[in-house]
C-alpha cells in the first residue's frame, strides 16, 4: 500500500520530535548521572581510555597530514602574492579556527562514538543493561554517564592535539621543505593568531562538539532496537548524526563567534 | 589490578599530552607570549586615515614591538579617527616629539603602526596625545595623484 | 513453611503492550522458601512477569506485592533497595562481557558494598564454588559455554544473599548434564540459603522435578495451578495437552486459517 506522501512527511516529522525529545529527557538522565562520578573517577578513566587514548593514533596522524596538505596548499597560493612569509597564519587560522575542532570531532564520531554506540547497543541487545538494573544498579549511572563524560572531556583534548600536530605538519612541510623563512613562519603566526579570539573560539567549539557528539553516541546506543541489525543501524545513524550536527554547528558557531 | 594501573597511567599521559597541545597553541601559535600580559600605559594619536589598521594591530619601534593597538574611534570635532595604543611598561620614555606613522608590512601584509622617536627632552606620559601623526597610505589615492600628476606635467 | 504471608502477591494484574494484551487479570502467590514454576507455551510473558516483579515494567491494573512492598508504588530509591534483595538469572546469563567470571560475581558487592578488596575476594570464590566454577574464575564471559555462563549468572545472582531468586528459562538449549547440574543447583541453593525461587521456563520434566508449585499461565490467564503431582491429575484438557506435549488438542496444531479445500481451489486470492 503506498502512503500520501503528505501523510508520511508528517509521521516522519512526528517521529523526529519524539525521538528529539526522547534524546533531550535523556540527555538530563544522563547529566544528572555526572556528579555521582566525582566519587567513581576510575569509571571515566577507564572510559576516557577506550575513547580518548585509542583515539589518539588516528587523531595524530591526520593533524599531521592534514597540516602537512595546508602546507603546501598555502604555499602553493601564497607565492602567487609572494606572501609564502604568511604561511604559519594561514596555516594556523585554519587549523585552530575550523579543522582541529570539526575534523576532530568527524574522526571522533567514526572511531569512538560508533563504538561507544555498538558497546552500549549490546549490551542492551545481550539483556546486560537489564541485568544490571535487576541488580539495582542504574545503566544511565553506570554505564551511560562515564562514556558521555569520557567523551566530552576527551574531544577539547583531542582537537588541541590534532591543531598542534597540524602546525607542526604545516612548519615541516612549508619550512623544511619548500624553504620558508622559520623566524617569519612563527613570528607571523604569533602575531596573527589571537589568544581569545581563535584559540579560546576554536576550544569553544570543540567542547560544544565534544558534547554533542558523546551525546549523540550513547543515546544512539541506548535508544537501539535490540537486535544485531538495530545495532548496526545505530552506528550508522551515530556517524552520519555527529557529522551533520558538527557541521551544522560549526556554521553556528563561527557566525557567532568571528561574524563580527 | 596491573591492568587498571596501566589504563590510568595512559590516560594520565594523554591529559597531560592535551594540555601541552593546549599549552603549545597558547605559547606557540598565539600571540600570548608576545602580548603584554603584564603592565602597560596608553597613549593616544590622531589620524587622518587610519586605513586597514585593527584593534591588536602591532606597534612598533624600529621594527621592536613595543605595544598594540587597543582601540579605535572617530573623533566628530576634529573629524579624525583617534587611536589608542597599549605600552609595554617597560617602553617608557619616548620623546614629546614621536611620529606614530601608519605602514604595510609587505604587500599584502597586515598594517601597524611604526612610532620614531624625536628630539625633545621631555618624554610622553601616560594618557597623552602624540602631535606627529603620518596617516596610512591608501593606494588608490596614490596611484589617481600619479596620474595626476602625469597629466599635469605632459600638458606643460 | 507457608506459616506466613506469601512473598509474592500478584492480584488482577493486567499488562498490555499496546493492542496486545499479555496478561488478562492474573492472580499469584509465591510462598516463602519455596520454588515455585512459572510455565506455560512460548509467548505467554513469562519472562515479561519476571519483570513486572522486578519492577522494571509497570501493570496497567492490579498490584505485585513483594515482601510487603507494593513494586509499582515504590519511588526509584526503594525500588532499587528491594532489587538489592532479588536476584535474577536471565535466559542469556547477560554477564557483562568485559569483565571476568570473578569481577562479574563480583559486580553486585562491589557496587552496593564498600567491603576490602580480601572479603570480597572470598565471597565471589564462595558463591563460584557453590556453582562449581571456582576454577573459572579468570574466565572471560566469551570462553564460558551456554550452561557454565547460567551457572556464573547464578552465581551473580545470589552473591548479595537476597531474598529470592527469579530464573528465566534456566533449562533452555542445554544438553542433558548442564540441564541435570542446573535442574541441582536450584533445588540445592533454595535449600541451603532458604531462599525462594520462582522459575520461569516450558520444560515440563525439570521444573516438575524441583517445583513445590506450579502455575500454568496462557492467553494471558492462570489456566491451571497446583502441586506436580496434583497437576498430573488434572482434569483440564489444556494442562494434559501441555504437560504430555501433544502436538494437537485444545491449542489447535494450525494457526487459524481458511478451509484448506478453499484455499486450494480458491487459488491465488491470498491478497
Amino acid at each position: 500500500m503506498i502512503l500520501d506522501p503528505l501523510q508520511q512527511l508528517g509521521r516522519a516529522g512526528i517521529s523526529f520530535f519524539e525521538r528529539l525529545g526522547r534524546g533531550n529527557m535523556f540527555l538530563l538522565q544522563t547529566i544528572a548521572g555526572v556528579p555521582a562520578l566525582l566519587w567513581r573517577p576510575g569509571l571515566v578513566i577507564k572510559q576516557m581510555y577506550s575513547v580518548g587514548v585509542l583515539t589518539l593514533l588516528i587523531i595524530l596522524v591526520s593533524g599531521l597530514f592534514v597540516g602537512m596538505v595546508l602546507g603546501l596548499q598555502g604555499y602553493n597560493t601564497l607565492s602567487d602574492f609572494g606572501a609564502e612569509e604568511s604561511l604559519g597564519v594561514a596555516v594556523a587560522l585554519a587549523l585552530v579556527r575550523e579543522l582541529g575542532p570539526v575534523v576532530t570531532a568527524l574522526l571522533f564520531a567514526g572511531r569512538a562514538g560508533s563504538a561507544l554506540t555498538a558497546e552500549i547497543g549490546l549490551m542492551k541487545a545481550t539483556e546486560q543493561l537489564s541485568g544490571m538494573e535487576m541488580m539495582a544498579v542504574d545503566p544511565m549511572r553506570r554505564v551511560v554517564a562515564p562514556r558521555f563524560l569520557a567523551g566530552f572531556l576527551s574531544m577539547p583534548l583531542l582537537a588541541a592535539i590534532f591543531s598542534a600536530v597540524g602546525v607542526y605538519g604545516g612548519f615541516f612541510v612549508g619550512v623544511g621543505l619548500l624553504g620558508v623563512d622559520e623566524g617569519a613562519y612563527w613570528s607571523q603566526m604569533q602575531a596573527s593568531v589571537d589568544l581569545h579570539d581563535d584559540i579560546y573560539n576554536g576550544v569553544i567549539k570543540s567542547i560544544v562538539f565534544g558534547f554533542v557528539a558523546a551525546w549523540i553516541a550513547v543515546f544512539e546506543g541506548y535508544d537501539t532496537v535490540p537486535t544485531s541489525e538495530g545495532v548496526s543501524r545505530a552506528t550508522t545513524r551515530t556517524v552520519v548524526h555527529t557529522a551533520l550536527a558538527v557541521l551544522g554547528l560549526d556554521f553556528v558557531l563561527t557566525a557567532l563567534m568571528f561574524g563580527d | 589490578m596491573k591492568q587498571s594501573m596501566a589504563i590510568e597511567i595512559t590516560v594520565g599521559l594523554f591529559v597531560a599530552a592535551g594540555m601541552a597541545a593546549l599549552f603549545v597553541l597558547a605559547m606557540k601559535v598565539s600571540n600570548l607570549s608576545t602580548s603584554s600580559s603584564g603592565e602597560s600605559y596608553i597613549i593616544t594619536a590622531a589620524f587622518e586615515n587610519i586605513g586597514g589598521l585593527k584593534v591588536r594591530s602591532p606597534v612598533t619601534v624600529s621594527g621592536v614591538r613595543v605595544g598594540r593597538v587597543d582601540a579605535i574611534s572617530y573623533d566628530f570635532d576634529t573629524f579624525e579617527a583617534v587611536v589608542q595604543l597599549r605600552i609595554d611598561i617597560m617602553y617608557d620614555s619616548f620623546p614629546e616629539d614621536t611620529t606614530a606613522s601608519i605602514y604595510t608590512a609587505g604587500l599584502l601584509g597586515e598594517q601597524y603602526i611604526a612610532l620614531e622617536p624625536g628630539g625633545s627632552e621631555d618624554n610622553l606620559q601616560p594618557g597623552d596625545r602624540i602631535q606627529l601623526t603620518q596617516s596610512a597610505l591608501v593606494l588608490e589615492q596614490m596611484i589617481g595623484q600619479f596620474l595626476y600628476n602625469t597629466a599635469t606635467s605632459e600638458d606643460k | 513453611m507457608q506459616q506466613q504471608t506469601p512473598l509474592v502477591q500478584v492480584r488482577n494484574l493486567v499488562f498490555a503492550r499496546g493492542e496486545r494484551v499479555i496478561f488478562d487479570g492474573i492472580d499469584l502467590d509465591i510462598a516463602r522458601g519455596s520454588v515455585t514454576a512459572i510455565m506455560g507455551p512460548s509467548g505467554t510473558g513469562k519472562t515479561t512477569l519476571l519483570k513486572l516483579i522486578g519492577g522494571q515494567l509497570f501493570p496497567q491494573t492490579g498490584s505485585i506485592v513483594v515482601d510487603g512492598e507494593n513494586v509499582d508504588k515504590l519511588g526509584i530509591k526503594d525500588l532499587y533497595k528491594l532489587r538489592q534483595r532479588m536476584g535474577m538469572m536471565f535466559q542469556s546469563g547477560a554477564l557483562l562481557t568485559d569483565l571476568s567470571v570473578f569481577e562479574n560475581v563480583a559486580f553486585p558487592i562491589r557496587e552496593h558494598t564498600d567491603l576490602p578488596e580480601t572479603l570480597v575476594r572470598d565471597l565471589v570464590l564462595m558463591k563460584l564454588q557453590a556453582v562449581g566454577l571456582r576454577g573459572a574464575a579468570g574466565m572471560m564471559p566469551n570462553e564460558l559455554s551456554g550452561g557454565m555462563a547460567r551457572r556464573v549468572a547464578m552465581a551473580r545472582a545470589i552473591a548479595l544473599d537476597p531474598m529470592m531468586v527469579m530464573y528465566d528459562e534456566p533449562f533452555t538449549g542445554q544438553d542433558p548434564i548442564s540441564m541435570g547440574i542446573v535442574v541441582k543447583l536450584i533445588h540445592e541453593l533454595n535449600t541451603a540459603l532458604g531462599l525462594t525461587s520462582i522459575v520461569v521456563s516450558h520444560d515440563v520434566q525439570e521444573t516438575a522435578a524441583i517445583a513445590d508449585y506450579i502455575y500454568l499461565l496462557s492467553g494471558g490467564k492462570v489456566v491451571d495451578q497446583g502441586t506436580p503431582d496434583s497437576l498430573w491429575e488434572s482434569a483440564s484438557e489444556w494442562s494434559q495437552q501441555f504437560l504430555n506435549g501433544e502436538p494437537d488438542g485444545p491449542v489447535a496444531f494450525h494457526y487459524p486459517a481458511p478451509e484448506f479445500r478453499d484455499d486450494l481451489v480458491g487459488g491465488g486470492q491470498h491478497t
